[in-house]
């Protein structure tokens, strides 16, 4: 069920694999597929010609890719090829304040009212989207969360009940994704699912995640498990001195630009190569947050020191890493040599719609938008503080600065940023002129009900750190959402124009 | 406790809020017999969808569709026709998140913001200013229909306006899986690039085989091969993941709550 017809993905298109279902399931037999049309964008430049598969058959035991690892431990399985439709056992369930309540309301509907969920600390509930209103729909979605939380004695509720202070609020955190990783439930090799379409950011950890919807949601609440689809690997392998006027968020967009807003559909996008080792968790979150937007089933990057450090000071569960086999199957290699790029834009109305940031400094924009699970992290406030403080100046368009989560909010109030003589992001944010850093959540990188704080109410032109710009995304059906780095948003909010940050950095 | 909380509609008589669901259609008379005895107690739902009719005693009224296989199953209406990448945010606006159809009220305004989210300049609309439902019980739409988020609004808002199916090109995978999670849209594929030769407004016809099916365009008068469903079949011929896990003995029929 979670899976197109084999014969529409690229990935028979480019090699011979045959796919052997193991079970139940049946494949559409090789004579029933119809190989059509590949990809509609041609390989472009960087990258080294695509390798095709080698066959393999059921019988024969090859290496393993890591997400085929993960995945074939969870199901309990010595091997697992791509295709194969398995039973997973779930390590985390996450769920927010738009999807919990139908989520819970169908385990209840399927399992019975006195039901009770397969493990209720393995449960992660995370109030973000549509919090600070007052709309009386959302302001219910809480409320109904903290009930079913309490009757099923959910360990772990991030509650929020006074709206008007977040900081009032003990438990509460903000953005799911960014609230999972701070708060330790993100560990290498296991099995993380959330009721939110960027749930791939916790591949970062080295983990297979990725979203799902209510139906889904409710069964893993009343079993434990899911059937997936074993995805085919795409590796995209990064090397080289990573230039300091750019960030992951350029890495992602020059390769969403790259295969296309469907290049990864119902693939692992599996990231490595130097590049990749020399970021931190949080640049690693970035990269894998925006494999959604090419379509990607999850994102995956191999854990090494950077990771086990973050993940052991944040929770003492034991975790097993795994990496992909030496000779495991890639259904498609690219290469890139990050010294030679440069910082990039998604121009409207498409995450693939790249451009140079350099060769869009024509575009006059209306407002600087810095938040989210893609950009609104500390080291993102971080990074834009930095070039803001470099320049010296005042922005020129409203900077709306939206912490992903409480933890943010207080980093960016309280670290202090290098070679800023001491003073802390909400400092230079303040002498530039931005406003006022604002509560944590999801805010209006997805619009959100009429009275989001920065929601885009007219037809503007915004240049934005979040991750999707289709017509209305941010709220108004015209606005025009540039997506971009964290340096190069506040170099843009410096010039009242789409501006490459090497106008202000180094 | 609970009873503070929005509970889903039981999809036996009891319920009375739940619309006929397009995928009445897809239960093979097979396993509606076999399922429908031992296992399902009258307080339960059979399944994760709407799909209240596939169980004999409360389909007295649309046992006419129930009889259907998978593989005779048919729809017939007019098109409305989308192109690329129409992401979850045009087919339901963000903001309508949360509506929460619990209720056949909530169902019928989430239904009335059908691809609301389509730019302005996009005519005709599919739901007419106060209507609940859309003229247009079949979509026909280009490639990766659905990308962006896993919220099952998406699904749930074309099923509630009238929606039987769409046909696609591509798919983006997560609304496919919702789309056969929640029954609400059966989603087809195409082989050739369909949204270039129909027009808003055509009449045409699905019908569904074993091995894919056909659309044929009354309007136009042309015929297109669509693709066999592969693995999402036996799931959809169960009645959704519930049920059919339900088959697989991966899950414990419901006892009585």
């Amino acid at each position: 069920m979670a899976s197109a017809v084999i014969s529409s993905s690229p990935f028979v298109c480019k090699s011979s694999t045959k796919v052997k279902g193991l079970g139940f399931s049946s494949f559409p037999k090789p004579s029933q597929i119809s190989v059509h049309r590949c990809q509609k964008k041609s390989i472009v430049s960087v990258m080294a010609p695509q390798r095709s598969s080698p066959a393999t058959s059921g019988s024969v035991k090859t290496g393993m890719t890591m997400t085929e690892k993960i995945l074939a431990k969870a199901a309990e399985k010595s091997q697992v090829v791509p295709g194969d439709n398995i039973w997973v056992n779930v390590d985390v369930l996450m769920t927010h304040d738009v999807c919990g309540p139908g989520a819970f309301g169908i385990f209840k509907r399927e399992f019975g009212d006195n039901a009770k969920v397969w493990d209720p600390e393995k449960i992660v509930v995370i109030p973000d989207h549509y919090i600070f209103t007052t709309d009386k729909r959302a302001n219910r979605n809480v409320d109904i969360m903290r009930e079913h939380c309490r009757e099923q004695n959910i360990k772990y509720f991030y509650d929020i009940t006074d709206l008007g202070d977040f900081r009032a609020n003990p438990d509460y955190k903000g953005v799911c994704h960014v609230a999972l990783a701070q708060e330790g439930h993100c560990r290498p090799g296991e099995v993380l699912l959330g009721t939110d379409s960027h749930t791939c950011t916790a591949g970062a950890f080295g983990q297979f995640a990725t979203g799902i919807g209510n139906t889904d949601a409710g069964f893993v609440l009343g079993t434990g498990k899911i059937l997936l689809k074993v995805p085919p690997t795409m590796r995209f392998i990064l090397d080289g001195e990573m230039p300091s006027y750019l960030q992951a968020k350029d890495l992602i967009l020059q390769i969403i630009g790259e295969i296309s807003v469907a290049g990864a559909t119902y693939k692992t996008m599996e990231f490595s190569g130097t590049t990749i080792e020399s970021l931190s968790m949080e640049e690693r979150m970035t990269l894998c947050n925006m494999v959604v937007e090419a379509g990607g089933k999850n994102g995956v990057i191999p854990p090494d020191a950077t990771t086990f450090n973050y993940v052991e000071n944040r929770t003492s569960v034991p975790f097993e890493p795994v990496y992909s086999d030496g000779n495991a199957s890639f259904v498609a290699d690219y290469r890139f040599d990050v010294s030679k790029l440069e910082p990039v834009v998604a121009k409207p109305h498409s995450p693939d719609n790249r451009a140079l940031a350099r060769e869009c400094k024509d575009v006059k924009i209306d407002r600087v938008y810095i938040g989210s699970c893609t950009g609104g992290k500390t080291e993102d406030f971080m990074a834009a503080a930095k070039l803001l403080h470099a320049a010296g100046k005042q922005v020129k368009v409203p900077t709306f600065l939206v912490p992903a989560t409480k933890k943010v909010w207080m980093d960016v109030y309280a670290l202090p940023v290098p070679g800023a003589g001491g003073k802390t992001c909400a400092q230079i944010f303040e002498e530039a002129g931005c406003d006022t850093p604002t509560s944590p959540s999801c805010g209006a990188c997805l619009g959100g009900p009429a009275d989001t704080y920065a929601r885009l109410n007219e037809p503007q032109v915004c240049v934005s750190t979040t991750n999707r710009n289709f017509p209305g995304r941010m709220g108004n059906k015209e606005g025009q959402i540039y997506l971009a780095s964290p340096y190069t948003a506040a170099a843009s909010a410096l010039t009242g124009h789409v501006t490459d940050p090497r106008e202000f950095l180094q | 406790m609970a009873s503070s909380l929005p509970t889903l509609p039981r999809v036996l008589p009891s319920s009375s809020s739940k619309p006929s669901s397009p995928f009445v259609k897809f239960i093979s008379p097979t396993l509606k017999t076999t399922t429908s005895t031992s296992l399902i107690p009258s307080s339960i739902s059979l399944s994760s969808r709407r799909t209240s009719s596939i169980i004999p005693r409360a389909t007295a009224s649309s046992s006419s569709e129930v009889s259907n296989s998978l593989a005779k199953t048919t729809f017939h209406g007019l098109c409305f026709v989308l192109k690329d990448n129409i992401d979850t945010d045009q087919i339901i606006p963000a903001d309508k998140a949360t509506i929460f159809p619990s209720n056949q009220q909530e169902r019928d305004e989430i239904g009335s913001n059908a691809l609301s989210g389509l730019p302005d300049s996009h005519k005709p609309r599919f739901v007419e200013p106060g209507e609940i439902k859309s003229k247009y019980s079949i979509i026909i739409a280009g490639e990766n229909f659905g990308c962006g988020s896993s919220r099952e609004h998406a699904p749930v808002c074309l099923g509630a306006a009238g929606v039987k199916a769409v046909v696609a090109q591509t798919y983006a995978r997560i609304f496919f899986r919702n789309s056969v999670a929640t029954g609400e849209v059966f989603p087809l594929e195409s082989e050739v690039r369909v949204c270039d030769e129909c027009t808003t407004g055509d009449t045409v016809t699905i019908e569904l085989r074993d091995s894919g099916g056909l659309l044929s365009n009354h309007t136009t008068g042309k015929q297109y091969k669509l693709k066999a469903i592969g693995d999402a079949g036996p799931v959809i011929d169960a009645g959704g993941i519930f049920a059919y896990a339900r088959k697989m003995g991966m899950i414990p029929s419901p006892s009585v709550a």
